[in-house]
């Protein structure tokens, strides 16, 4: 099967083909997600200029402003955190009384805690830790909620009835007291496994909360790309994907995945933030990393008690938590309206 | 109905019966083995600890001590903790009413603010009002709780001192508990009506492009009717089901907003008791949460059924 059929198949139902090379936006318009996947001849032949998916996702997303700034701030956040952390001179761990709880100077930009530490290195270094729990605790989520819905979407019958039994169940747990359990009584126990196997007990408490985020937060992706697998399995080009011989496999992850893609991209940004913040809480309860591991969740943690004294050892770790979520919510809300085809005009 | 009712409940005990499952094992495998802990404690009276040994039987196989715990539960008994030092169903009841209190009064205020902004921020669509509300939104969901606490005590109880940052269960009156409950009320309400506002806004767009709220307005009826009694209306049957869904986070309190003001409810006995491996309070507040999310799963799709007669269970 070549894939230029596939795309004159996919195509042929908007019936907006001979106008596609004029108009280039009915392009988009066509309930063709797939076509800057599969760059063949046809695609060339038929539109002069050719507009993928993601190139009018772009440009739309140009437009809104607010996530722009969004993406902006957080590109900014990560090349601090991962690129401005080994370079700032400070140590996260040197100790100085003498300037105790300090506030903000020229030596220490952001003050010091409680133990003198340089609050700007301690919150560039852990900046990594609370961004890096965030992406991948929301890769997780969105990696096991997208097989399991394609499957159950996909294949429907007994199995589709086992596993939306499976996701109903994980919806009814009660997820914040387990994620709080859970942390909690492994803790430890992933912390000696890791140092015994890799010298790095931080490590496991990494896996561990990653997930324990992932495993409670898969089923809203499940039952929005199931939800997605059942109307686009319909869609006359997977009847002609099957027509054709494709395999199984083929029309599941070359025909159906791409045209379903969009809600689950919007879904994992938004995840990244939510994550963020369930590790952040986990961190500043005292369950999540440690006191000596410094993310944005457990300085707040250490600050808690020192209102009075030193108000800045809140204030800086708190605010870069809420900038770093608010940056990736309004990410998502310009996808959103990036990637909706119905909006792109 | 009638059958749709039966069916649902034999769904729900079933569902009950696997979380209580997942839950107990989650317990009893974890390391460190916190249910014979409790046991060993030495803060535990002997003639407690025998009553414990008995009743959950920690020598048998793990499936004989779960039915043992389960039965015991369903019968009322919740064991004892041992720190307050009174049956478990005691302590949990006795922290009930302050977390109610909080958590209602702000799931009160979060629909009291969401309903109306969101409504109007529907109707004068892309308006400088919508704009406003639309950031308030986004600002309030992207503020975690934690932060949010912590800068109102920062301005109202360290800077300009006005109010206490302590909760004190001890405080009569109705003035000085509102005061010392104003601070968690806001945090709780004002994140709620964020998510709240969205959903309010988003279902009364949908509803107000319907061609029934076109022929209101094409017949001459007032804006305001065609707004309150043709699209509202519809608009908040979502909605009341939404707000169903969340009722159980009322129950089970604010986590960590109780944990920030230290307000002694239900959120802050279930921190304690997890400090302290009170297996049984935290087996209780669990599950006790996770009954009422499965009680009132089935109540939103009731209400659902109620609200819109064009929805029929069969």
């Amino acid at each position: 099967m070549t894939q230029g059929v596939d795309i004159n198949l996919k195509t042929a139902p908007s019936g907006t083909l001979g106008k596609g090379s004029t108009t280039p936006s009915a392009a988009v318009n066509a309930p063709d997600y797939a076509l800057p996947a599969l760059p063949t001849i046809d695609a060339q032949l038929l539109v002069k200029e050719q507009r993928s998916l993601w190139g009018d996702a772009w440009r739309q997303f140009r437009k809104h402003k607010l996530a722009m700034a969004g993406l902006a701030l957080f590109i900014f956040m990560l090349l601090a955190t991962f690129i401005g952390s080994p370079l700032y001179p400070q140590e996260i761990d040197e100790i100085d009384f003498s300037v105790s709880g300090t506030s903000v100077s020229w030596e220490h930009p952001f003050g010091t805690d409680s133990l003198g530490r340089d609050m700007l290195a301690r919150m560039l270094w852990g900046g990594r830790i609370s961004l890096a729990v965030g992406i991948v605790a929301a890769l997780v989520a969105i990696l096991l909620g997208t097989a399991i819905g394609a499957t159950s979407g996909f294949f429907g019958g007994l199995t589709d009835t086992l596993l939306m039994r499976l996701t109903d169940l994980f919806i009814s747990l009660p997820q914040v007291p387990l994620l709080l359990v859970i942390s909690f009584l492994y803790k430890q126990a992933f912390y000696d496994f890791f140092q015994r196997r890799t010298g790095s007990g931080v490590t496991g408490i990494f896996v561990l909360i990653v997930l324990v985020i992932g495993l409670l937060n898969w089923m809203p992706t499940s039952r929005l790309v199931r939800a997605s697998f059942l109307a686009t399995k319909q869609k006359e080009f997977v009847e002609a994907a099957e027509a054709m011989g494709s395999s199984r496999a083929s029309q599941m992850f070359r025909h159906i995945l791409p045209n379903v893609m969009s809600p689950i991209i919007v879904a994992a940004t938004l995840g990244v933030g939510a994550a963020i913040i369930t590790e952040s809480a986990l961190s500043f309860l005292g369950l999540g990393f440690p006191s000596d591991i410094p993310t944005w969740g457990s300085m707040l943690y250490e600050a808690k008690d020192r209102f009075e004294i030193a108000p800045h050892e809140a204030i800086f770790p708190g605010t870069m938590i809420f900038l770093t979520v608010l940056s990736i919510n309004y990410i998502g809300d310009g996808l959103r309206d990036a990637l909706d085809p119905r909006k792109t005009q | 109905m009638g059958r749709y009712l039966i069916r649902r409940a034999i769904i729900s005990i079933i569902t009950l019966i696997a979380i209580s499952m997942v839950v107990y094992s989650i317990l009893a495998l974890a390391p460190g083995d916190p249910l014979s802990g409790f046991a060993n404690n030495p803060n535990v009276p002997p003639e407690l600890r025998e009553r414990i040994r008995k009743t959950m039987g920690l020598d048998d196989p793990i499936h004989v001590q779960y039915l043992r715990w389960a039965s015991a539960y369903v019968q009322g008994d919740w064991l004892q903790s041992y720190s307050a030092k009174i049956p478990v169903r005691d302590y949990v009841m006795a922290r009930l009413p302050t977390t109610l209190a909080i958590s209602g009064s702000a799931f009160l205020l979060s629909i009291l603010v969401a309903v109306p902004i969101g409504v109007l921020s529907a109707i004068k669509q892309y308006s400088l009002f919508d704009q406003a509300a639309t950031t308030f939104a986004f600002l309030g969901f992207s503020i975690p709780t934690f932060f949010s606490g912590i800068l109102l005590i920062l301005v109202f109880s360290v800077y300009f001192g006005w109010l206490p940052f302590v909760y004190d269960s001890e405080v009569s009156g109705f003035l000085p508990n509102l005061k010392q409950s104003i601070m968690p009320i806001t945090v709780l309400g004002l994140a709620g009506a964020a998510q709240l506002m969205r959903f309010v806004r988003a279902s009364m767009l949908e509803t107000i492009s319907q061609d029934y709220v076109r022929t209101a307005r094409a017949k001459g009826l007032r804006e305001q009717s065609v707004v309150v009694l043709h699209a509202m209306r519809n608009a908040l049957i979502p909605v009341v089901t939404v707000l169903a869904l969340q009722v159980p986070e009322i129950f089970g309190g604010a986590i960590i907003t109780e944990q920030i003001f230290r307000i002694p409810g239900i959120g802050r006995a279930l921190i304690d008791g997890i400090y302290s491996k009170e297996v049984p309070v935290v087996m209780a507040i669990t599950f006790g949460i996770a009954v009422l999310v499965v009680l009132f799963n089935v109540i939103a799709d009731i209400l659902y059924a109620v609200l819109d007669p064009r929805i029929r269970y069969s």
